[in-house]
């Protein structure tokens, strides 16, 4: 398959499969996709190493920062950093007043590495995986159709859940501290119809709850899985419509993973806030 | 689009990597900014008192240069006062002095006029009684006599 040309029509269905085929280890051998839905012996290598490896960027800027903070005359990377910790610690303060002290740190990190995830996406679509389909083929001597390598890691619903969850986390725990391991419970059965609703309001209840982490991470993995095969389909077409469309669409993309990250943290800062909240 | 277990490793570098941003960015960044804050903040009052001391200051300097403008005039105003009084005195003194002196040299003059004429008086005592030695040496000759008195009177 000549990934890089413009393939016939009867390859492009193949290059779209596998340039949306994870590394995995676990998975089946013959369609290298886990075999259950939900499938725990199944482990996405290159989503895990993507989005530790940018955690690992994040975490290192931010410690030598940390460490070399000036009161004046800032560098501009400290200026940049100020700005984005500014307006995160701004959202804080005016959706949620009296925050815990994690929740600043947690809107930051997840606006930033959810945004350098993102960011994964304007890497041109074929440069990764071809470095790594070479690199297998002549350093480790695999079938470089077999080399797999996706590397934008929020198209992958392991990484969005991976965040939601644990902001999900957060709120049950929030909720529990907040209302009490016996009131929120019981707001669970009681709001909104009263006592001999129970049934209804459990279930109205337990919508609004999940839906949280729910809509949380399928809204981030559909958006940027959405704009994935956007360029593998826009890498389909002749060199010449590559350019305008590649272009435009790349350009077009900054904003909504700009916007995907900022929604994310905005609405991890909420349902926090809510947690927190006294029933009304 | 499956679940897999992969999912726990993104959960466990999620919170490894809140905690480690918390402690390592969020923290010192928030207290330099406080810092910062506070630092301007007392930039700023410093810079306006030090505005409030520079116009009391001014204002000071004002008050004193014109007291000193005040002092000078009357130190000139008193000065020249002086200075008439002194001229004045000066031309005092000189005619006192003048008057003085013109005094000294008048009497010297008559005292010397005096003697002049203490002289004059002796020498025609001197005359008269050696004029009165001839005629009585002489016998009286009253013409001799006369022409020697007449002498004698030709010479005072």
């Amino acid at each position: 398959m000549s990934a890089s040309n413009a393939p016939a029509t009867a390859d492009s269905v193949a290059y779209i499969q596998h340039h949306l085929t994870n590394w995995c280890i676990g998975c089946d051998p013959i369609t290298h996709q886990p075999r259950n839905m939900i499938d725990f012996n199944a482990f996405f290598v290159d989503a895990f190493l993507w989005s530790v490896g940018l955690a690992a960027l994040f975490a290192f800027f931010a410690w030598r920062l940390g460490r070399s903070l000036r009161i004046e005359n800032p560098s501009g990377f400290q200026n940049l950093i100020e700005g984005i910790v500014e307006f995160v610690n701004q959202q804080v303060k005016d959706i949620f007043p009296n925050a815990p002290p994690i929740v600043g740190p947690l809107g930051l990190t997840v606006f930033v590495w959810i945004f350098m995830m993102n960011a994964m996406d304007l890497v041109p679509v074929d440069l990764l995986p071809k470095i790594a389909s070479l690199f297998g083929d002549h350093v480790l001597g695999m079938d470089p159709h077999h080399v797999y390598f996706k590397v934008v890691p929020t198209t992958n619903l392991d990484v969005t859940f991976g965040l939601s969850l644990v902001v999900f986390g957060m709120v049950l725990w929030y909720s529990i501290k907040n209302k009490g391991p016996i009131g929120y419970p019981k707001q669970l059965l009681t709001h909104p119809f009263g006592v001999w609703g129970a049934p209804a309001n459990l279930l109205l209840n337990g919508v609004e709850e999940l839906a949280k982490p729910i809509s949380l991470s399928l809204r981030l993995f559909g958006n940027m899985f959405a704009g994935e095969l956007l360029f593998t389909l826009i890498a389909l077409l002749p060199w010449w419509a590559q350019w305008p469309l590649g272009g435009g669409w790349a350009i077009y993309h900054i904003l909504v993973v700009l916007l995907q990250a900022f929604i994310f943290m905005l609405l991890t800062i909420v349902y926090l806030a809510l947690a927190s909240q006294e029933s009304h | 689009m499956n679940v897999t277990a992969t999912l726990f490793g993104q959960m466990l570098t999620f919170a490894i990597l809140v905690w480690f941003i918390k402690a390592v960015l969020w923290e010192p960044m928030l207290k330099m900014l406080d810092e910062r804050r506070k630092r301007i903040a007392d930039g700023l009052a410093a810079a306006e008192s030090g505005h409030r001391e520079k116009q009391t200051a001014e204002d000071r300097a004002k008050e004193i240069i014109q007291d000193a403008k005040g002092q000078a005039a009357e130190i000139i105003g008193n000065a020249q006062t002086r200075a008439g009084e002194i001229v004045e005195g000066a031309k005092d003194d000189a005619r006192k002095e003048s008057e003085r002196l013109l005094a000294a040299s008048k009497a010297q003059m008559d005292q010397e006029v005096n003697q002049a004429k203490d002289g004059l008086r002796k020498q025609v005592v001197a005359l008269a009684i050696e004029g009165a030695e001839k005629v009585l040496m002489h016998e009286v000759n009253a013409a001799e006599h006369n022409k020697a008195l007449e002498k004698l009177a030709a010479r005072l």
